[in-house]
């Protein structure tokens, strides 16, 4: 087995992680039932930063992701071990609240889930059950800066209060991603937000990512390692339920140190 | 006779189906996709020839033979019955079947003899006949379909089409009993407002029907509209509805966010059984729970704090309608809330949303066309529910919003109105058509309006 070791794995960290870590992961091995689906899978997310995971489908990305704002507590019979510490507080320990946690970590899902409301309500959402504007032109104002950073503004503008669900597939991506924007989270986790995109959502989807980085920590899921590539500073493989390889996203790419790594992203794995 | 035709019928059937799909499968030779329709198409091709005609003609044979029988019977005897009056010719007619096929005979005597023997001797003949009749149709089917069956026959259309015919023919026979039962609701209240004007019944608030008659010598006619006036049935039933739903909504739909969003399996395995058995409780039982307890109880409450309270009372007809209607209301709107998609909440707490803001703001608004259905169905129920208020709320037609007074609903009215001898044409029973009718009407607006409701909120979430 070439798996990387904790050591090691703390060693290729500390080499290339300028920025203070936001969020570690230690040890994380996750249940669904008896089956185990993470193992022991230590990772070190730097702020500011946009890390991105990879992978065979089946390997645990969604899992580990869902990990970071505890999202598996919705799940019966998922079972989280190890720690993950966001700026160094156990995120699983018991005097930490769920619901805080994940107004400061936001997350858009694989699959767009927009609330059966208007496009303004979806928005509109986590603003107020957070109290985050006093007035009406406030919210008005959260709302659209959402939806322009999530590039739908213009497609929608004329008819904000109809029903979200109403939306195209790659429009109502969009609008789960303007709806994690407006809390403005500290971390935003994205599983596979680009699936349902055309190449034009999609770049406007990575500009939006590569704005954000400024303020932002981002965890992203993809199967398209050109997008890996040009959104991400770090990369994580990961393989059956392990993580394989993680480094600076152009060591990964350029000069992959593991042979599943090399042919996962050549296309050669099978 | 017709049974074993029919059992015959269905094992040709079973035959045709064999023999067609062998005779496909030779007709195809080595490649099987060189035929049209599958084998097991040719199969039910010929099954279906052979033996739907069979049995529908064995069916109405079945249902008209015994009429033509006794129409026989009568013109034969057309003398002899001529002296009698109708419940006589009936008598007669069922003791001459009796004697020739075995049964309880009244009386006997020579000429139901000869009867019977004319009734035995055209059983036969029509045994024999149908026998042929359906042998040769069948056989007919049979060979018919089976010239058919080819690589190029396309018998897969011709089974889809008999399925859809099936299927059709039974959607026929629920929409025509309902329209059937309207149609004689209709012409039964028809009667009814020839006698009571239709304004008199609807927006006159006096009702007591038993009195139409108590007295009444001759032009009593005019008298009696006034005793059929519906409103304080309708306000009755209105209130013990509104009593049973106030309690019964909230109860039962809070109960059911608790069942689908918070318990745990553990405890919905055992509450889910334990309100069905709920449900499952007569209402007469309910009733006499109403009667012996939830009155006096409200009587004896009622009078302490110094109020008049009748012992017999919609609250408390109301209160234990409204007991009876909750599991009702939580098993439906359970179903409903559950049906929401995990997705949904789960994008409410990744926003930081608390579980009962979730509850509040995606699940409630995402399942409420569901819902309302729910409460319109569970009011429906408590319209028309009777044992109850008969039991709890009385007989007396008050028109009252009181509460704590004795009233009574429109389907407790007829229940009376029809208990008893009484032949059909008096306006009193003529009454019960006409309420019923009205009742009717409501329930429908109610359904419609849910239907609405559901329609216009439908597809909201996927
Ligand atoms: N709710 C669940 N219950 C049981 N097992 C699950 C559940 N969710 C995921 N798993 C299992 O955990 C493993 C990892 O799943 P996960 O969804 O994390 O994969 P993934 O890497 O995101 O794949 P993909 O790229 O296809 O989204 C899989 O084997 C899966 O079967
Ligand atoms: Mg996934």
């Amino acid at each position: 087995m070439n798996m990387l070791t904790t050591k090691q794995q703390e060693d290729v960290l500390s080499k290339m992680t300028p920025n203070p870590v936001k969020i570690s992961g230690k040890d994380v091995c996750v249940f669904y039932g008896e089956k185990q689906a993470l193992f022991d899978v230590n990772l070190d997310i730097p702020e500011r930063q946009v890390t991105a995971l990879i992978g065979p489908s089946g390997c645990g990305k969604s899992t580990f992701l869902r990990c970071l704002n505890r999202m598996n507590d919705t799940i019966d019979i998922c079972r989280v071990e190890g720690h993950i510490s966001l700026d160094d507080k156990n995120i699983y320990d018991r005097d930490i609240d769920v619901v805080e946690l994940r107004a400061r970590v936001g997350m858009v899902f694989q699959k767009p889930n927009p609330f059966p409301k208007s496009i303004f309500e979806n928005i509109a959402y986590g603003p107020r059950i957070h109290g985050l504007v006093r007035s009406k032109s406030d919210l008005e104002e959260v709302v659209e800066t959402s939806l322009q950073r999530a590039g739908l503004f213009d497609e929608v503008k004329d008819r904000l209060h109809e029903a979200g669900t109403g939306l195209s597939g790659g429009q109502q991506q969009r609008l789960c991603i303007a709806r994690a924007i407006a809390v403005s989270p500290e971390v935003i986790l994205m599983d596979e937000p680009c699936s349902a995109l055309d190449p034009i959502a999609t770049a406007k989807v990575e500009e939006l990512i590569d704005e954000l980085r400024e303020n932002y920590t981002i965890v992203i899921v993809t199967h398209s390692m050109q997008q890996a590539a040009r959104v991400s500073q770090q990369t994580a493989m990961f393989h059956l339920g392990n993580l394989v390889e993680i480094g600076d996203t152009d060591t990964i790419f350029t000069n992959p140190t593991d042979q599943k790594t090399k042919d996962y992203i050549t296309g050669r794995y099978g | 006779m017709v049974p074993y035709i029919l059992l015959a019928l269905v094992i040709v059937a079973v035959v045709g189906y064999m023999v067609g799909r062998s005779r496909a499968l030779s007709a195809a030779g080595s490649n099987i996709s060189s035929l049209h329709s599958r084998p097991a198409y040719h199969g039910g091709f010929v099954a279906i020839l052979a033996s739907v005609p069979g049995i529908v003609l064995a069916v109405l044979w079945a249902a008209l033979a015994g009429r033509v029988m006794n129409s026989i019977v009568r013109s034969e005897f057309g003398r002899e019955l001529a002296t009698m009056d109708v419940p006589q010719v009936e008598a007669f007619l069922r003791d001459a079947k009796a004697i020739a096929f075995g049964g309880v005979v009244g009386f006997r005597d020579e000429t139901k003899e000869r009867a019977a023997e004319l009734y035995q001797s055209m059983q036969s003949i029509s045994d024999i006949a149908l026998l042929v009749v359906v042998a040769v149709i069948a056989a007919l089917g049979f060979f018919y379909a089976m010239s058919r069956v080819s690589q190029s026959y396309r018998a897969r259309h011709f089974v889809e089409k008999f399925v859809m015919a099936v299927l059709v023919a039974c959607s026929a026979v629920a929409i025509l009993t309902t329209i059937g039962i309207v149609l004689s609701l209709v012409f039964e209240s028809i009667r009814f407002f020839q006698k009571v004007p239709l304004f008199d019944f609807l927006f006159g608030y006096h009702w007591s029907p038993q009195s139409a008659y108590e007295g009444a010598g001759g032009g009593g006619d005019v008298d009696n509209s006034r005793v059929f006036g519906a409103i304080p049935l309708f306000t009755g039933t209105f209130l013990i509805t509104l009593i049973a739903i106030t309690v019964a909504a909230p109860l039962g739909l809070m109960s059911a966010i608790y069942m689908a969003d918070y318990a745990g399996p553990r405890f919905r395995s055992v509450a889910k059984p334990v309100l069905e058995v709920l449900a499952g409780i007569p209402t007469v039982v309910y009733g006499f729970f109403a009667a012996l307890t939830v009155a006096p109880a409200i009587r004896g409450w009622g009078e302490s704090i110094g109020l008049s309270v009748s012992s017999e009372s919609a609250l408390a007809a109301g209160l234990v309608m409204g007991i009876m209607i909750i599991p009702f209301v939580l098993s439906l709107s359970d179903d409903v809330i559950n049906s929401v998609p995990q997705s949904l909440r789960d994008g409410s707490y990744a926003m930081g949303a608390t579980k009962s803001e979730t509850i509040r703001r995606v699940v409630l608004p995402a399942a409420l066309p569901g819902i309302v259905s729910a409460l319109l169905l569970a009011i429906s129920r408590a319209v028309g529910e009777t044992m109850i208020v008969v039991m709890a709320a009385g007989l007396a037609a008050n028109l009252t919003f009181n509460p704590l007074e004795a009233v009574t609903t429109v389907t407790v009215q007829i229940v009376t109105l029809l208990v008893g001898d009484q032949e059909f044409d008096s306006a009193k029973t003529l009454a019960a058509f006409a309420l019923g009718l009205v009742l009717f009407v409501i329930t429908l607006c109610l359904n419609v309006i849910a239907l609405r409701v559901v329609q216009k909120y439908r597809e909201q979430y996927d």
